[in-house]
Formats: C-alpha cells, structure tokens, sequence
C-alpha cells in the first residue's frame, strides 16, 4: 500500500477563525491523508517545530485576522533556516490580490482563497505533494 | 386550542383537496428539487395550516408583547417607543484612528458605540510581545494601557452613551479602564451604560479568543456580574453569544440550544458561586445572536429565544422578577453569509438579515459592510450599512406594528419546532452535567464540527446556493473594493506610546497594584476593584492577564474537529 500523505495544518497567530482549518482537517482526513492540527494560536516557531517533529509532506496555513503577510513568510524562513527545504507551505484565507506575488515570493507553494472547493484542494495536492519514502 | 374543532375539521377538508390538487399538479410538472430545507437544513413544508399550529396555548405560549412568555417581545410599546440602538462594530489602528470613526458614525445617526479590539488586546497581550507581532490594530482597534482608553472615548459623553465592547478573557480589565475613565471624568458608575460581551463559553466553544481554563474563566465573569449588581447597575455584564457559534458553522438550533444554555450556566454559576438571588443579577443579562440569510428560520429563532429563556428562568431557577426573564438582544448580521466574489450583492444580503432581526425583535443591530469579507470597512461601506437600518425603520414601515409575523402558521410553527429542538440540546447538556463539562467533552465544538463540514459539502456541491460562488459565477471578476490597510506604522507607533507610558509610570505603584490582583485571585476575591486600581496606576492589559495566566493556569485550543 502506499505511503499516505502527512498534512500539518495550522493557525499561526492569534487568530481564532478556525471554521476552515477545521473543515479542510475533516476533508483531508476523508480523502485519505494523514492529518495533523494543532488548533489555534501557535506561533511560528511551534509550526515549524511540529512540522520537523511530524516528519509531514506538507504544511497548510490558515489566518484571517490579516496578519498573513507576516505569518506565512516567517514559517516558509524559519523552516529555510532550520534548513529543511522539502515540505511545502501552503496558504489559505481571504488574501487580497496585491499580498499573493509577495507571498508567493516568499515561498508559499500555492495560496486557496476564497471559492476553491474542498475538492479543489484535494486535486491541488494529490498532484503535487507524495508522500516520503 | 386556537381553533374550534368546526374549523380544524373544515381546514382537513380543504386541506385534502389541496394535497390531490398538488398531486395532480406534481406528476405534470415536477418540482425544481425533491427537498426543500432552511441553510441549517431544517426540512420545510410547502404549506402550514392550522393543524401545524391546533396545540398551542394562546395565554402561555402566545399572549402580547411585554407578558409572559415573551413570544411577542419584551417591551410593551414595540418599536414606537424606541428603535432599536443603531450599533455599528468599529475600532481599527490605535485608539485615535477609532475615535474618529466613532464621531463619524455618531454624526451619521448611530445611537450607541460598539468597539472591536484588535487580536493583541483580545488575546491578553501588549503590542510588545513577541506574539503580538504582525497583529497590532489589524482587526481592532490596539488597547494597552489606560492612556489608550483616554485617547478612545476622547469626546464621547460616557454618561450618555452606551458603548459596547466586545472583549472577553480580559474583559475585567477593559471594563475597570471603562469605570476609572468615567470615575477620573467625575461620572458616577451607576450613570454609566453599556456592554461587555464577556462570555468565554462561546469563546471554548466557537470563537477561541482563550486564556484560562473554563472554570477560572466562569469565575472572572461571576466576578464582573457580582460588581455590576452592586454598583454599575446599568451595564449589562455579560453578552451571551450565539454569534460566533453561528459563524463556527452552527445550524440556527445549535446556535439558539448552546447560547442559553451558556446563559443558564453563568446563572447557576453566580448562585452557586456568589451566594446571589437570581433577580438580584438577571436582569442585567443580555444576548447576541446572529441573523443568518434563511429570513424565516432566523425570525423564528428570536421568537423561540425569548420563550426559552422566559420558562427557563422561571421554571428551572425560581425567578419571580419579570425582568429576569426578559431576553434581550443584540444582532448582527450573519458575516459568513457574505461573498468575497461580487461583493457588492452583499448589500442585499445584509438588507434581508436586518429586516429579519427587526421583524424577529431585536433591542440593537449591528449591520455587516460591504467590503467587510475583505478587509476592514471603509467609511463609505459602513454608512451604506448604516443606512439600511435606517431605511428599514424609517421607510418601510415594517416598525408600525409589533411582531407582525405573529399567528402565521408556519412562523409559529417554525418557532415551536426550533424550541422544542433547542430544549433536546439542552437537556443534553444537562445530563452531561453542564455546559463546562460538555465543553470538556469536545460535545458542542463536534456537533458544530459537524454542521460546518456538511454545509461546506452542500455549497461544493450547490445543493445550497451562493450567488457567485456557485451560481452566476463571473470569471475573472475584477474586485474594484478599496481595501484599508493597517501598514506597520501603526504597530511602530502603538510601542512608541506603550514604551512611553512605562516610562513615566510609578512603577513601584503598578507592581504592588497587580500583587493585590494576585491575591485577590489566590483568595477568590472579587478582582474587579483591585482591576480599577491597577488600570489607574497604568498597568497594562498583558501585565493583568498575565497574573491570571500564572494563578489560573494558561488554556491551549486542544484542536477538536
């Protein structure tokens, strides 16, 4: 059998608007991954931690409060200086246009906003993230 | 019995017909869809008759508005008295910024001032704590210290307006700088009126703005609705709140059961643990709920409240003061109801909501901005909104009789069904022990868990609509909103004026104020006066909550999903 993909999913931050990361946690886990949430209110640091700890393929970010364009560049670099280049961050929440080149300057792998399906998302990673071996 | 018996056998009669007349019709021309359900999924019929409705009682499940119980509205005069308070939610960048917001608004017609902290301030943080980085003023306005407050309320005649403030673990702390500016400006507390939300059940619950543990967290409000009876008798204490349940992706009945049943734990709770008599603090107890986009669902949700709460106070705690068991409410419309894509439509959804709160009777309104899916409101999209309740009062004379909607059948029974629905959670919450052991359980966040993720299925695969996410889409739609930005100025600026006020305070001073705030806690002491003492002496939110933290104990979201 397979490897199943490991998923860390996340809210950096102070933000308590979990309604998405808890839907994105059951639908991943219904698809078949592996999924890891360590609820709200974790700093970047612990992200990154959990995510090295947890051995994952991917990591998922999710913040509302607007504070994104801090958060989701300081775990990309804070995974780069612990100098762990093969897992992925990705990101999602309401993003206005003019943050998603600096955050994909940044090196977030891809950014959902809102109307991407549940679906959608799915398709996203079964095509680009395996499983490590 | 509405009905005499005459009728209701004259109604089968007719009713009869009209179901072989639907048959006939049906087999012709199907019906667009086989289900027809509110956005909570509650099935509905595609006619209501007397027969929905033959069991009810007139005299105690009906009456009129201002008698027992409650179905019909709270006061006696309706909105001929008084409209309900205009409220518009505001506070973004530091304490100036959000004064002028609130001149604006006041100067547009808003009756009563409603503040949004930002996530630093929410959380019990200063905006120099590492945790505080990248959050200062984006989602609120940035409290510290007691100078902040002067800065926010500069101009505002405390003893006229009541303000709300939707704060909760350091509600203590928000609402001792509220007093001591009022008490520094020579305004007696018992002149002062007003709001704090603090309901942490909600917060475990739904919303996650977390510090303590739930036990401790219940004392600290028990704390501020003992202080309140004695001598803020105007504010209301405590905001118990369906809104976020609602946002978290409740159903309409998840969100009414799980609202008063935190209510009737903050009631046992201040008996138990204050020795109070339920009508000493009752009255001051007031709700928030949500008005969702189902019109009909969300009005009779309002109507089943009051009910709920009326029979709950007077059959389950012995209360024998009428105001004890009025419900009285806050709404705001339902922000995830709301569309980034075309947002403009929001307007519209936003109309449908508030005229739902109004007709559902509602004692304030909070009307969601255009834009606000996507950023802070502008102030262009702020007054649009505001303008829809004024439209909604002044033009289209939905105010000119109370509760209009009363003795339609399928309003009644639409507001029976939710009732009934709301008690079978309740009980079972009360077989749990209580809403903190359930909370304990994971209970209330799964069955919320629940609704949300089949919700989120449904909208994929448009068995519920959203125009413009999943019907009438436009491709490659340009949004032409203007997006306020809250840029790092801000945050520079707010530990400018923090580091500033710690260096000119008596630091000596601030240090023994939160040494008694400290024991207090160890004592179980009320803390709210050593609070006042220690926000005057310029202690700081995070400099309070953090003797919280370290006598109470520091709660972690355990993630539950």
């Amino acid at each position: 059998m397979a490897k199943k993909i490991r998923i860390l999913l996340a809210k950096p931050g102070l933000d308590g608007h979990d309604r998405g990361a808890k839907v994105l946690a059951r639908c991943f886990r219904d698809a078949g991954f592996e999924v890891i949430y360590t609820g709200c209110h974790n700093t970047p640091e612990q992200i990154v931690n959990a995510a090295i700890q947890e051995d994952v393929d991917m990591v998922g970010l999710s913040c509302l409060s607007g504070a994104h364009t801090y958060l989701y560049p300081e775990v990309v670099k804070q995974l780069r200086d612990r100098g762990v280049t093969d897992i992925p961050v990705v990101g999602g929440g309401i993003i206005p246009d003019r943050d998603m080149q600096p955050l994909y300057d940044a090196g977030l792998k891809a950014l959902f906003t809102p109307g991407a399906t549940l679906d959608s998302i799915v398709d996203w990673i079964n095509t680009n993230i395996a499983a490590k071996e | 019995m509405l009905f005499t018996q005459e009728l209701l056998d004259k109604s089968s009669l007719l009713r009869k017909k009209w179901e072989d007349e639907v048959k006939r019709v049906v087999a012709k021309n199907p019906d667009q869809k086989p289900e027809w359900s509110t956005v909570s999924d509650l099935e509905i019929k595609r006619i209501y008759g007397p027969e929905d409705i033959a069991g009810m009682d007139f005299e105690n499940d009906i009456a009129y508005p201002g008698q027992y119980p409650f179905l019909r509205g709270v006061q006696a005069t309706g909105y001929r008295g008084k409209y309900w308070t205009f409220r518009m939610f505001s506070g973004m960048g530091t304490a100036v910024t959000t004064n002028e917001r609130w001149h604006y608004l006041l100067n547009n017609g808003q009756t009563g001032l409603s503040t949004a902290f930002d996530f630093p301030t929410l959380m019990g943080y200063d905006t120099d704590s590492p945790k505080a980085k990248g959050e200062c003023g984006k989602c609120g306005v940035a409290i510290d210290t007691i100078e902040d407050f002067f800065d926010l309320t500069k101009g505002i005649p405390l003893g006229k307006v009541s303000t709300s403030m939707t704060i909760n673990p350091p509600a203590t702390i928000l609402w001792a700088m509220y007093c001591a500016t009022a008490d520094i400006q020579g305004i007696p507390l018992n002149q002062i009126s007003g709001t704090i939300q603090n309901d942490m059940l909600k917060e475990f619950i739904a919303q996650k703005t977390l510090m303590c543990p739930p036990d401790p967290s219940v004392k600290l409000i028990s704390d501020t609705i003992e202080f309140g009876t004695k001598y803020v008798p105007k504010w209301n204490t405590v905001s118990i709140s369906g809104y976020h349940i609602r946002e978290a992706g409740a159903t309409a009945v998840q969100e009414l059961a799980f609202t008063l049943r935190d209510g009737m734990e903050y009631v046992e709770d201040v008996i138990r643990r204050k020795g109070l008599h339920v009508d000493s603090f009752a009255p001051r107890l007031s709700f928030f709920f949500n008005s969702h986009i189902d019109f009909f669902e969300e009005i009779a949700k309002m109507r089943a409240a009051r009910r709920i709460w009326a029979k709950g106070m007077r059959e389950r705690y012995g209360s024998t003061d009428e105001r004890s068991w009025w419900l009285r409410f806050h709404t705001q419309t339902a922000g995830c109801s709301l569309t980034a894509q075309q947002p403009y439509n929001n307007v519209v959804r936003t109309a449908t909501e508030a005229l739902a709160a109004v007709l559902g009777g509602t004692q304030s309104l909070h009307t969601n901005s255009l834009d606000e899916v996507l950023c802070l409101p502008s102030d262009h999209a702020v007054q649009i909104a505001l303008r829809t309740q004024q439209i909604i009062a002044e033009e289209t004379g939905v105010v000119n009789t109370i509760d209009p909607l009363a003795g339609s059948y399928f309003v009644e029974a639409l507001t029976n069904e939710m009732e009934e629905k709301a008690w079978e959670y309740i009980h079972k919450i009360d077989e749990m022990g209580g809403m903190v052991a359930a909370i304990e359980k994971g209970f209330p966040q799964l069955e919320i868990s629940d609704a949300a993720y089949k919700f989120q299925r449904q909208i994929d695969a448009a068995e519920k609509i959203m125009i413009g996410v999943n019907k009438y889409n436009v491709e490659n739609e340009e949004v032409d909103i203007p997006l306020i930005e809250i840029d790092e100025t801000v945050e520079k600026e707010q530990l400018e004026r923090l580091a500033a006020v710690k260096r000119s305070r008596d630091s000596r001073r601030v240090k023994e104020c939160l040494e008694d705030i400290k024991k207090a806690c160890e004592k179980g002491d009320n803390v709210m006066p050593y609070c006042i003492e220690a926000v005057k002496a310029r202690a700081s939110v995070q400099e309070i909550c953090d003797v919280y933290r370290e006598v109470y104990g520091e709660y972690r979201d355990p993630g539950i999903y």
